[in-house]
């Protein structure tokens, strides 16, 4: 595990803080003084996933660097709800890239501080599914091949959400989004397509890979900061889920990433040099239906008559990801 | 060129706070407290998750003293309470209940070990208190209406305090030093205690000693007879005679072969009596195990003990040196009965364990008072018929425990108080349950239950030595740590931290949290992930 949970009898480490704990067993979302990097004011919808995950992956990386950071965002969700001209709800210096090359600039950046000597300030370049696993990926494994020092964080909620519910290579077979119709003998986005870029960042052989959700804080928090830790090509994919886009209520965004973490179909580990050195182990495992149910994407798998095939695939996807990554090991695989 | 620029980038760079996304909002968060099932379930009022709250900082001089704002017997309820707060406990749900009761009588015990005193009265009504009976609700009335400022005198017929505290349960299960402290604690607050005074007629009482108002608790303690034809040397005497002198320099004689005849807890604490005086109990009851009155737990430590029993079976005679019973057989709805088969069991002695009567001469000639089924009726102010004249405990219509008879006791303290001013009091509304579907259990620990130590069973079955023992401070904080709050924030951050939009302002450490309405969108996260279920969603006015 990525870090130590506390024996704590009331609530452990779950929560994102208690008046018992230590101030050091505490998250960076607990301190009355968290730099919140995105402010209030910012458009994102009720009960936004995105929202939550890009604070808590900032606020780590400013406690972590001392506030002595830089940011590329690429265009997106993010940009988009965070950034209405004229105002902005970034907290830090941010600059708005393109949809595409959002690795690229954050890798000039850095060559930019390491020209002007200012070597302490550390660069991240961060982007949507869209941003990342399609319209970015050429830039992304150039700065990873290059292993330029920037730490990229993929907020994954698995579409095109602000355009309007589209495709990415990171929706999930039989999801249904604008462009892949719950129509049909296989309805919603097709088995078997779309790719999985924690994977292929992992064959980069880059310093360090993960992922998290917004559902572990302390476990994202972890992550964040052991990034900052490391020079050089970093990657971490936090899976933030879309009440627009996944048809779910706002209240269940960390519930549903919770599930998605408990039932395997969300691999929670990390990586360093293209080995895997850790999983979060699931703590309750249930079947993918508790995930998929609450979710409108998912609506036409269930019913009067339920999509049986298409349910079992997509546990076996799950179970495949179990055995995969070893999330059913007591305390996940060990460096 | 400046002025060549276009009129968009010679803006400052405006934040995002301009922007009022509370505006969005069709329904808001609201921090609330609701009522835990403990709390609920408690017959004395303790406000358990409040105390407990103190407890898992450490702080076990602020728990005490929260506790003993409702209840002054922590050391006592530790030890003789049946706890239906653990039965209602969410917990019990999760893994296990938290063990309330242990950590109450942890605490309890702490403060005769630190001689831990009550606040003083700080101001005195001038008004005169008659309380009759020492029993738990009469010095639980004491303790309130003392703090309350009134005079307060109990008259106690006994030769001692704690009525069924002392002659009703054995020592093994409250040793006596524990009672004798926690009822000094009460009269050094200023309470009168009168032993061995009898009140023969309450309407004297009052007059002779200037009373304003009376709490009567006399308690039950005529033993119930049933008719058994007998034989002139067969030895039947009742339960709490013999209970009663377990107190007194001499035991009761009642040979080896001693036959308990009923199936509540007083049949079982004389049966287990009997045990450690070195005789051979055997319990005799018309029904079957999960039928008897008794809490299980005691039927249970009984026969771990060497008590035998025989369910089903009724006396119809008593011999000289036997007895008779008939067994029984339930009906399709649960009554026994007879089955015409006999049995001859040897026995030296019968005790009559059928409950208890109230002795009521006491009120002879007071006007206006209702007896129904040997109690006297309380309004729901715990006053009798005779307006100045209260009651509680076992002789009033309830359950009768030293628990129920402890919240009686506040119950009327503060009816008094506000009748003697001439006020009625109004008890504040409950806040609704906090029930197990309003907690995310997610975020609790998976954490088992503190077992308390047993007494080893030969000294259970040879001595009067207390049974059950206490927590240590370690595992104390281990049991009190195990409580989910339920209903009650205690500031776990979670609110604070999933909030999308920043909208929840922390307070700071005992002052908890508050909703910046500006901002807040009303997605329900803060709701959905409270595990305690301390935020409500509420409509917005349109």
């Amino acid at each position: 595990m990525s870090h130590q949970p506390v024996k704590f009898y009331q609530t452990g480490t779950f929560t994102v803080g208690n008046r018992l704990l230590g101030e050091e067993d505490r998250s960076v979302q607990a301190r009355g003084d968290r730099s919140n990097a995105l402010n209030s004011g910012h458009r994102a919808c009720q009960g936004c996933g995105e929202a939550l995950g890009a604070r808590y992956a900032i606020d780590a990386a400013m406690a972590a660097t001392l506030g002595r950071m830089v940011a590329a965002n690429a265009t997106g969700c993010l940009e988009v709800f965070s950034t209405p001209y004229p105002e902005t709800s970034w907290q830090i210096p941010w600059i708005h890239s393109l949809f595409g090359n959002t690795a690229a600039v954050a890798t000039g950046i850095a060559a930019a501080m390491k020209v002007k000597g200012k070597s302490d300030v550390r660069v991240i370049a961060q982007g949507g599914d869209g941003g990342t696993t399609d319209i970015g990926f050429g830039c992304l494994s150039g700065m990873f091949e290059r292993n330029d020092d920037v730490l990229y964080i993929c907020y994954d909620n698995e579409g095109y959400m602000n355009t309007g519910v589209q495709r990415s290579s990171a929706t999930p077979a039989a999801a249904r989004t604008a462009t892949t119709a719950a129509v049909g003998p296989e309805p919603g986005n097709v088995f078997g397509q779309g790719k999985f870029v924690p994977a292929i960042a992992m064959a980069h052989e880059i310093p360090y890979v993960a992922t998290a959700t917004v559902a572990d804080l302390h476990d994202l928090e972890a992550k964040v900061t052991k990034a900052m830790s490391i020079h050089g090509a970093r990657y971490i994919h936090i899976l933030v889920p879309c009440p627009l886009g996944w048809g779910s209520a706002s209240h269940d965004t960390i519930r549903l990433a919770r599930l998605a973490k408990e039932t395997g179909l969300f691999p929670v580990f990390e990586a360093e040099y293209g080995e895997q050195k850790s999983a979060l182990a699931i703590r309750r495992q249930v079947p993918v239906e508790e995930f998929l149910r609450p979710q409108k994407r998912f609506a036409h798998l269930f019913g009067a008559k339920p999509n049986v095939q298409s349910l079992a695939r997509i546990q076996a996807q799950a179970n495949r990801n179990i055995r995969k990554y070893g999330l059913l090991q007591e305390e996940g695989i060990h460096a | 060129m400046s002025m060549h620029k276009p009129f968009a980038t010679t803006l400052d760079v405006g934040s995002s706070l301009a922007n009022h996304t509370g505006s969005w909002r069709t329904e808001r968060p609201v921090y609330v407290d609701r009522l835990p099932p403990c709390n609920h379930a408690c017959p004395a009022g303790e406000d358990i998750q409040g105390w407990l709250f103190h407890a898992e900082s450490g702080n076990y001089e602020k728990a005490w003293r929260a506790l003993t704002e409702n209840n002054p017997l922590p050391a006592i309820m530790g030890r003789v309470c049946y706890h239906p707060c653990e039965s209602a406990c969410n917990r019990g749900q999760l893994d296990a209940a938290v063990g309330i009761n242990s950590v109450e009588r942890f605490l309890g015990d702490e403060a005769i070990k630190r001689g831990w005193a009550f606040a003083k009265p700080t101001m005195n009504s001038g008004k005169r208190v008659l309380v009759v009976g020492a029993g738990p609700s009469g010095l639980s009335a004491a303790y309130h209406l003392a703090r309350l400022g009134h005079t307060v005198e109990i008259q106690e017929a006994g030769p001692f305090a704690g009525g069924m505290m002392r002659f009703g349960i054995p020592k093994y299960r409250l040793p006596r030093d524990v009672l004798d402290a926690e009822v000094q604690r009460i009269l050094d607050l200023g309470v009168t205690l009168k032993l061995n005074t009898k009140v023969a007629n309450i309407e004297d009482s009052l007059k002779a000693g200037s009373f304003d108002a009376a709490f009567l608790a006399v308690g039950a303690h005529i033993g119930k007879r049933a008719f058994i034809p007998a034989a002139d040397a067969t030895k039947i005497v009742d339960a709490i005679s013999v209970l009663r002198s377990m107190e007194g320099e001499e035991k009761p004689m009642l040979g080896r072969r001693v036959v308990v005849y009923g199936g509540g807890n007083t049949a079982i604490d004389v049966a287990r009596t009997v045990k450690r005086l070195g005789g051979e109990p055997l319990i005799v009851y018309r029904r079957t195990r999960d039928k008897a009155p008794a809490h299980d737990f005691e039927i249970e430590e009984a026969l771990q003990e060497g008590v035998m029993i025989k369910w089903l079976s009724t006396i119809k005679q008593a011999g000289e040196g036997n007895i008779t019973v008939e067994k029984m057989a339930l009906d399709e709805k649960g009554f026994p009965q007879p089955t015409g088969e006999f049995e001859t069991l040897e026995a030296d002695s019968v005790v009559l364990a059928l409950g208890q009567d109230v002795d009521l001469s006491l009120l002879d000639g007071v006007p206006g008072l209702e007896i129904k089924d040997g109690t006297v009726q309380v309004g729901p102010n715990m006053m009798t018929g005779r307006a100045g004249i209260f009651a509680g405990g076992d002789m009033v219509p309830s359950e009768r425990t030293v628990t129920v008879g402890v919240g009686h006791g506040k119950k009327a303290a503060r009816h008094i108080d506000a009748w003697l001013r001439s006020e009625t009091y109004a008890p504040e509304p409950k806040h609704e349950i906090a029930g197990f579907e309003r907690l995310n259990t997610w975020y609790y620990h998976d954490a088992p239950k503190t077992v308390r130590p047993m007494l080893d069973i030969i000294r259970r079955q040879s001595s009067f030595d207390e049974v059950q023992g206490g927590l240590d401070e370690t595992n104390a904080l281990f049991e009190a740590r195990r409580c989910l709050s339920c209903g009650n924030c205690f500031e776990c951050d979670n609110c604070y931290g999933v909030c999308p939009d920043n909208a929840v302002i922390k307070l700071g450490p005992g002052k908890r949290f508050q909703f910046n309405y500006d901002y807040c969108k009303g997605c329900g996260l803060c709701v959905a992930e409270c595990p305690c279920g301390a935020i409500r969603m509420e409509a917005e006015e349109i």
